[in-house]
């Protein structure tokens, strides 16, 4: 038989009815609501938000705490009144850390659940893998984990550093300190590569060379043959963008090469207060981590923030680390966005849209991005770029004290503005409706 | 891209570091192997749960360690008991009924590995854990230009005291006599009196013991966390297969595989070497598939 159009379009039709009448309650909601009617808002009047994370697996050492630093942000804004009246109402689903599980998930929350947003993901693997769904739904992400840049998307705000912010400072201050001869350790997958991209373009600046540069497989951890090699480079300090428990031995076999963190410190943009913590605070003590926020920050804000979050039923992990921050931003700054969205259309909740919450966290009526201020973000004030919607924010440099805390030894003296395609200056700017292209096409949703 | 970026040009110093790293990363691979050569190597058990009982011997150290107090050195022994134990009552429960059917002992061993890694998880959680070591053993030996960690010295040779232990215990003992006959021939070594069942037992207990002593000596070195096995299972079956699941032909195995994987990074770099060493083995395993040394009797 041949299928035309219109006996394919007939067809397809008969099945969804069909499929439809089978499973009801794969379209009608199990407390009642008609399909179609209100979108993300419950029968109780509450206003929904997907919480996409891995509660189990291997990334369930970071992605657990993410998810329990959103419950509390979500509590303390009900707690403060909600959203315009309403309560938040969050939908937490594990990802399992599986790429697969992620996708599935992600479909799971627009479509049956019918959330309003999405915050989720700590890696670019995941990030990628639900961003086709998030687009083709015209939905809208919050992704709140440090990540490369070359993407300009219009369904998503970042509230972490890009690979532009991340290492902009640290790299000058370590050659001045230390000397300009770096070697780059690195895992090997996406993140780490770019990373040390832009590492090089900012050594070039400052007058710095690489002696050497290495990638060792995601969760390896056998660093004899790099260190044989850093003995031979000297070089003056080393650039670590090993992740996870890679880490974790890296700065132990560190110490026990009988290297000196004052003499050739590592330093890194991943090494936080849970890795500290696992190498023991003597192999962590003396390195140096780029992030915009670190545990023992002074100021009122943060020690609200630690003090609140780890008195509360989520702190039982003990530390607030730079992601969980980041994610703690993320919600904050969605509420702005569906404030400023909701009087946009004129405060009828049924009209708002994921894309019109996206929209209006930009340059909208004039009155800037939204951001928060001093006294909203444990990390000082920070607000979203109204072209490429990621995050401006002020780098700071830590170095890991002897009790496996971060004493900052320097806060940029400005906020630095994120550029995804900063080494990419050939592929064009991303602005709010897509990447502007050299030749003068806009070419949107680039992944 | 340039070449030079890719290829370290050859200089004497380091180079001998490397080798010297070869025969560290041999023995590191040695000891998480050896386990396996009695357990797949001799009882034909396909053992996936072999870098679970790592992982155990790695967790008992540090439980023995957070919660008692106990000094490192101490946590060796305590591990290889409590891990053989463990791995005991694994044989006793489950492996047992399957000698009949080896293929049908890969799914049961990984479910097994996934029910450790699963239990660890719930009780500890996922995040990684520390365990101090010594002062002696966090200091590096200096001989002129060469450099070796000594927890590095103290791993080669704790195992090189397994490989001789274990060879005492299977070719100079009565437990290793009656071991060796019952995996030639189960039936006719019961027909003179050995009893086969205890022997299993106690052997894969042995296996499981060694791997769970590895895992206590590796938590000095590396990252301890749930899912730490998966490191080790890999190699540690490369070992054992191009071996030939013969106790000498991993050692031999393992000091080439070291040897090569040191040579091959220091001239290029951690991933390639990684891959050059996976093709040979490979090529290797296509031309010779029973291993380095072909065992000279009749298997089961």
């Amino acid at each position: 038989m041949r299928v035309s159009r219109r006996n394919f379009v007939k067809g397809a039709a008969v099945g969804a009815a069909g499929v439809a009448a089978a499973f009801p309650q794969m379209y009608i909601k199990d407390h009642g609501q008609a399909w179609g009617a209100k979108p993300w808002i419950t029968k109780d009047g509450n206003v929904k938000v997907g919480l996409l994370w891995s509660l189990t697996g291997n990334l369930s050492v970071v992605e657990n705490d993410s998810t329990q630093v959103s419950l509390f942000a979500i509590d303390k804004l009900n707690a403060e009144g909600g959203i315009a009246g309403k309560q938040i109402e969050p939908v937490v689903v594990d990802a399992k850390s599986d790429i697969k599980v992620y996708s599935e998930k992600m479909t799971q929350l627009i479509l049956r659940d019918r959330v309003a947003t999405v915050h989720g993901s700590y890696t670019s693997a995941s990030r990628r893998a639900v961003m086709p769904i998030i687009m083709k739904w015209n939905h809208l992400y919050y992704y709140p984990t440090c990540y490369e840049g070359r993407e300009c998307m219009q369904n998503i705000i970042n509230t972490g550093p890009l690979a532009n912010q991340h290492s902009y400072d640290l790299v000058p201050y370590m050659v001045k300190e230390f000397g300009p001869k770096v070697y780059l350790v690195g895992s090997n997958y996406i993140w780490p590569k770019e990373s040390n991209k832009n590492v090089k373009v900012w050594l070039e600046r400052a007058g710095g060379e690489v002696v050497g540069e290495d990638y060792v497989p995601l969760g390896g951890s056998e660093f004899s043959p790099v260190f044989n090699k850093i003995r031979q480079q000297k070089p003056d300090w080393i650039m670590s963008t090993v992740v996870g428990d890679s880490d974790i031995a890296l700065h132990r076999q560190f110490l026990q090469e009988g290297f000196k963190s004052d003499k050739m410190p590592i330093a890194a943009l991943t090494t936080g207060e849970i890795e500290t913590a696992a190498m023991g605070h003597e192999a962590g003590a003396g390195h140096f981590l780029s992030a915009p926020y670190f545990q023992d920050l002074k100021n009122p804000t943060n020690e609200w923030f630690v003090d609140a979050y780890l008195s509360s039923k989520y702190g039982g992990g003990g530390v607030t680390h730079y992601n969980m921050e980041e994610t703690y931003l993320g919600i904050l700054i969605w509420k702005k966005g569906v404030e400023r969205a909701l009087e946009e259309a004129g405060g009828d909740w049924e009209a708002i849209t994921p894309r019109m919450i996206r929209d209006v966290s930009g340059n909208w009526n004039g009155q800037g991005p939204v951001g928060l201020t001093d006294e909203e973000s444990p990390e000082g004030k920070v607000w979203i770029d109204p072209d490429n919607f990621n995050i401006w924010l002020k780098p700071k440099i830590g170095q890991c004290g002897s009790n496996g805390q971060f004493t900052i030894v320097k806060e940029a003296p400005e906020h630095v503005g994120p550029d995804p395609f900063a080494i990419y200056p050939d592929r064009g700017v991303c602005k709010a409706d897509g990447l502007h292209k050299p030749d003068g096409t806009i070419q949107k949703d680039v992944l | 891209m340039s070449v030079h970026d890719f290829w370290t040009p050859f200089a004497l110093e380091p180079f001998i570091n490397a080798l010297i790293i070869g025969l560290s990363l041999a023995s590191i691979w040695l000891v998480a192997a050896l386990g396996l050569t009695i357990i797949y190597g001799t009882m034909g058990v396909i053992n996936m749960a072999h870098g679970e009982f790592i992982m155990l011997g790695a967790y008992i150290t540090w439980i023995l360690q957070y919660f008692l107090g106990f000094p490192w050195l101490l946590c060796l022994p305590i591990s290889f008991v409590v891990v053989g134990f463990i791995g005991w009552l694994v044989e006793r429960g489950l492996i047992r009924h399957l000698y009949e059917r080896p293929l049908d002992t890969l799914l049961a061993t990984w479910g097994v590995s996934l029910v450790f890694i699963q239990s660890i998880r719930l009780i500890f959680g996922g995040e990684p854990q520390y365990i101090d070591t010594p002062e002696w053993l966090k200091s590096v030996i200096e001989i002129g230009f060469v450099y070796i960690p000594s927890i590095r010295i103290f791993i080669f040779g704790l195992a090189l005291g397994l490989v001789g232990l274990t060879w005492l215990l299977l070719y100079k003992s009565n437990f290793g006599v009656q071991v060796r006959a019952v995996m030639q021939n189960r039936e006719m070594a019961a027909s003179f009196g050995i009893n086969s069942s205890k022997v299993y037992g106690l052997t894969f207990a042995y296996g499981a013991g060694l791997a769970g002593i590895s895992g206590a000596m590796f938590s000095g070195l590396k990252t301890i966390f749930p899912d730490m096995g998966l490191g080790y299972v890999v190699e540690a079956f490369l070992v054992v297969v191009t071996g030939g699941g013969e106790l000498f032909g991993s050692l031999a195995t393992a000091g080439i595989m070291g040897e090569m994987f040191s040579i091959f990074s220091y001239f290029t770099n951690d991933t390639f070497a990684r891959f050059v060493l996976f093709v040979l083995i490979v090529i290797f395993l296509r031309f010779r598939p029973q291993g380095i040394f072909t065992p000279s009797m009749a298997r089961r």
